[in-house]
């Protein structure tokens, strides 16, 4: 009793913290499918993909996601250099030293992004001037500037990830290979940086994402080459449209695609090691069998699961035409408004009645054109209640015209809408 | 077979700040011999190899090999392999490539590092298994691929340090004969490390017996554990039982010692020590627990000792009898088994007997931790 109960909860528990970490996601994907003029998912209008599209056309969020990816491949280049010598350092500086250097060589992560972001403007604008450059300086280009910017941190994060596999190493390995001939420089190219290899990818995989999805500091450095988030935080400014949230929902998207890929992977090596202990001398000595790549493979199951999917959709996509329904969509928001107004005429109808009643026991003239017909006392209130209902009355019969002549005639709301679209 | 290469230390003094790791060192080793170090823990055998390997630069002092100063050579330089302690096996290359490892450095092709790895992976008894990786093998196998790797170098000498300590006891006796063979069928010199004297009496031609950075003796096994040169060497070697005690008098190569519980006892001074102990030195007298028999009751004289057995157990090859002395001294006597009849003298007074020949004299000194 007391354990289901708890069970339960966990249950409860684990299904909050998931909607609260994945809810904003998916709640954002689904609004890149929704033909709304604005990313919201209720009232659903239309399945479209034409977010998708636009997106495709915009040339400055094309743009912002090059000038992305070229500031993340050098950032991840200019980290992992600088991150592994600082690992390396690290595990051969002078023992006394090393709580102090570890100290400094950390001290960037809790340094504000801002702070960087303008310590390396200026910086180097004062290197550029010392050098007597000009304002069009390699020095002073926006891709430099913010790929040094990014990198003073990113390769502090680089570092501890290259230091825990360090930490791991066998010096003896080093001293091996040495010892076998080797030169120091081959034996860390054979021997140091192929052990270091996993977490030399974590190291760059980790860099890219923190400098793809860098703001505060790119926002004082990237001077003529705007990345995606600044792009991004530029366009709130003037209103968002679904096609951020579509680029949301490929970004997402890839994620999931590269996890699965890396865990199909991890797996597939899990089994073909656990196989190749099994394996006889003759097996290894011949061919060995791997084990069929989805065998046991969750992953790999879940990764052709997707592929599929994404090939549907996509196939799908280009079939699909959602003209007809954002017509509808159209036609029922014209219903709609029509509604409104016929509403909004009947209240009018309604008020008009209704100070005609008033009016019609009044005996002073109302200072109005359309109700100065002999009736002198009006009460103040009800004078100012008559010029709103009249006020609403003109708006309404304004509007009128168009409508009121299309609800004449039902078949000329298609071709009206088709003009509109 | 080559004659091999000899390796010699002279006047070696390694220091690490104030702490001095080895003491004035002086070691020839002659070419093809299979050398051994012996000593506890920390006592500076380790740096002593990896001064000969080039890892360190001695204090003072010079490594020579085949008479060459190594001064200044780096250890990719020198004609040595070393065999580390955890084997430091290449865990990403497989067996063929850790081996031929040495070959690739100097640009062999992968058909020609191939053939040597098949060749010495015949010679090692692990034919077939170049494709695996070393964490698929076996200790046993680890320890012989690291072997051949070393051996694929074609090293003048080859350093080993303490490389079967990870092995259970089976296959460390295993491998003890399969090292001496290997040394001495590709004849190098090989300089061995270890802490186990069973290993180092077993396998060397000659052995360094260690005491925190001292060389206390160089010896064949068999006159290190007859004729110990120190107290050390005498209880670091072997088991042994030791009398503390003043010489009493002096009679050429022997003297009668006045121990300190078991009354006025004869041994022979050990070789080294001879002539230079006199009477009144403070002396210590060794007995191996082999060297005692059971002498009928009632004996008495300068070569017998009486205690009471506090219990006994059954080894299969001896039995061991743990008496106690006068004044609790423990006395530990170990009777080969011919398969005679053994009777129980727990709780029993008994008389031992032993040669005085089997009886060592050396300077009282430091013993040997247990």
């Amino acid at each position: 009793m007391n354990n289901s109960f708890l069970r339960i909860s966990i249950w409860v528990y684990l299904a909050i913290f998931f909607l609260y970490l994945l809810g904003p996601l998916v709640i954002m994907s689904i609004t890149a499918f929704n033909s709304s003029e604005f990313p919201r998912m209720t009232p659903w209008e239309c399945l479209t993909f034409q977010w998708f599209g636009e997106l495709m056309q915009d040339q400055r969020i094309l743009n912002g996601i090059k000038n992305s990816l070229i500031i993340g491949a050098g950032t991840v280049v200019l980290s992992v250099a600088m991150g592994l010598a600082g690992a390396l350092l690290l595990t051969q500086i002078w023992p006394k030293l090393r709580a102090t250097y570890y100290t400094i060589i950390i001290a960037p992560i809790l340094i504000p992004g801002v702070v960087l972001g303008i310590s390396t403007l200026v910086f180097w604008d004062r290197i550029n001037r010392m050098l007597g450059l000009g304002a069009d300086s390699f020095l002073s280009n926006g891709i430099f500037l913010t790929v040094i910017g990014q990198s003073t941190f990113i390769a502090s994060y680089c570092m501890l990830v290259l230091v825990a596999r360090l930490q791991r190493y066998d010096v003896a390995l080093t001293e091996a290979a040495l010892d076998l001939g080797a030169s120091h420089a081959q034996a860390f190219r054979k021997i140091l940086l192929p052990f270091m290899r996993p977490a030399i990818a974590s190291a760059a995989v980790l860099a890219f994402l923190a400098s793809f999805e860098n703001y505060n500091t790119t926002t004082f450095t990237f001077g003529g080459y705007p990345t995606l988030t600044i792009e991004l935080a530029q366009k709130v400014r003037y209103g968002i449209t679904p096609a951020i949230s579509a680029l949301a929902f490929i970004i997402v998207a890839l994620t999931v695609f590269f996890a699965l890929l890396n865990e199909a992977k991890l797996k597939r090596q899990e089994l073909v090691a656990a196989a190749r202990k099994k394996a006889t001398v003759e097996e290894l000595a011949g061919k060995i069998k791997l084990p069929s790549f989805f065998a046991g493979n969750m992953a790999a199951v879940l990764l052709v699961v997707f592929a599929i999917a994404t090939i549907t959709v996509v196939g799908t996509a280009t079939a699909y035409n959602p003209g007809q329904c954002i017509a509808n969509v159209k036609e029922q928001k014209r219903l709609e408004a029509e509604e409104r107004i016929q509403e909004l005429r009947r209240q009018r109808e309604e008020r008009r009645k209704q100070n005609e009643a008033e009016q019609g026991g009044a005996t002073q003239s109302a200072p109005k054109p359309s109700n100065n017909s002999g009736f002198g006392n009006v009460f103040a209130p009800n004078t100012l209640g008559g010029d709103e209902g009249t006020d609403e009355g003109e708006e309404g019969s304004n509007n009128d015209t168009q409508p009121s002549n299309n609800s004449g005639f039902g078949g000329a709301f298609d071709p009206n809408s088709l003009q509109n679209d | 077979m080559s004659a091999g290469v000899g390796v010699d230390l002279e006047s070696l003094w390694i220091r690490f700040g104030d702490f001095v790791a080895v003491r004035d060192a002086n070691v020839n080793i002659n070419g093809g011999d299979f050398f051994s170090f012996l000593g506890p823990s920390g006592c500076g055998k380790t740096t002593i190899l990896r001064a000969v390997s080039g890892f360190l630069e001695p204090s003072e002092g010079n490594v020579l090999i085949g008479g060459n100063n190594m001064k200044g050579i780096g250890p990719n330089k020198r004609p040595t392999a070393l065999i580390f302690q955890n084997l430091a096996l290449f865990p990403l290359m497989k067996v063929w490539e850790n081996i031929t490892f040495s070959m690739e450095i100097k640009g062999a092709s992968a058909a020609e590092r191939r053939k040597r790895a098949d060749e010495l992976l015949d010679m090692i008894a692990l034919p077939g298994q170049g494709d695996k990786l070393p964490s698929e093998l076996s200790g046993g196998q680890r320890q012989r691929v690291a072997i051949a790797r070393a051996l694929c170098a074609e090293p003048d000498v080859l350093l080993l340090d303490e490389p079967l300590s990870a092995l259970d006891l089976k296959l460390r006796q295993h491998m003890r004969t399969e090292l001496r063979e290997i040394q001495q069928r590709v004849g190098i010199t090989f300089i061995y490390i270890t802490h186990d004297q069973g290993e180092a009496l077993t396998m060397s031609d000659n052995i360094a017996v260690m005491r925190a950075g001292v060389i206390d003796q160089i010896a064949d096994g068999k006159t290190i554990y007859n004729d110990p040169n120190t107290a050390f060497a005498a209880s670091f070697v072997g088991e042994n039982n030791v009398f503390r005690g003043k010489i009493k008098q002096v009679m050429g190569n022997e003297a009668l010692i006045a121990t300190n519980r078991s009354g006025e006892l004869v041994a022979r001074i050990s070789t080294a020590n001879q002539g230079k102990m006199k009477e009144g030195d403070d002396a210590m007298m060794f007995v191996r627990p082999e060297a005692f028999a059971i002498a009928p009751d009632g004996a008495t004289g300068d070569h017998f000792v009486t205690a009471r057995v506090n219990h006994e157990e059954f080894e299969g090859n001896v039995f061991n009898i743990f008496t106690e002395g006068e004044g609790g001294k423990e006395i530990k006597v170990s009777i080969p088994n011919h398969g005679q009849s053994f009777e129980d003298h727990t709780g029993q007074n008994i008389t031992l007997e032993y040669e005085t020949r089997n009886a060592v004299l050396v300077p009282a000194g430091e013993l040997a931790a247990e």
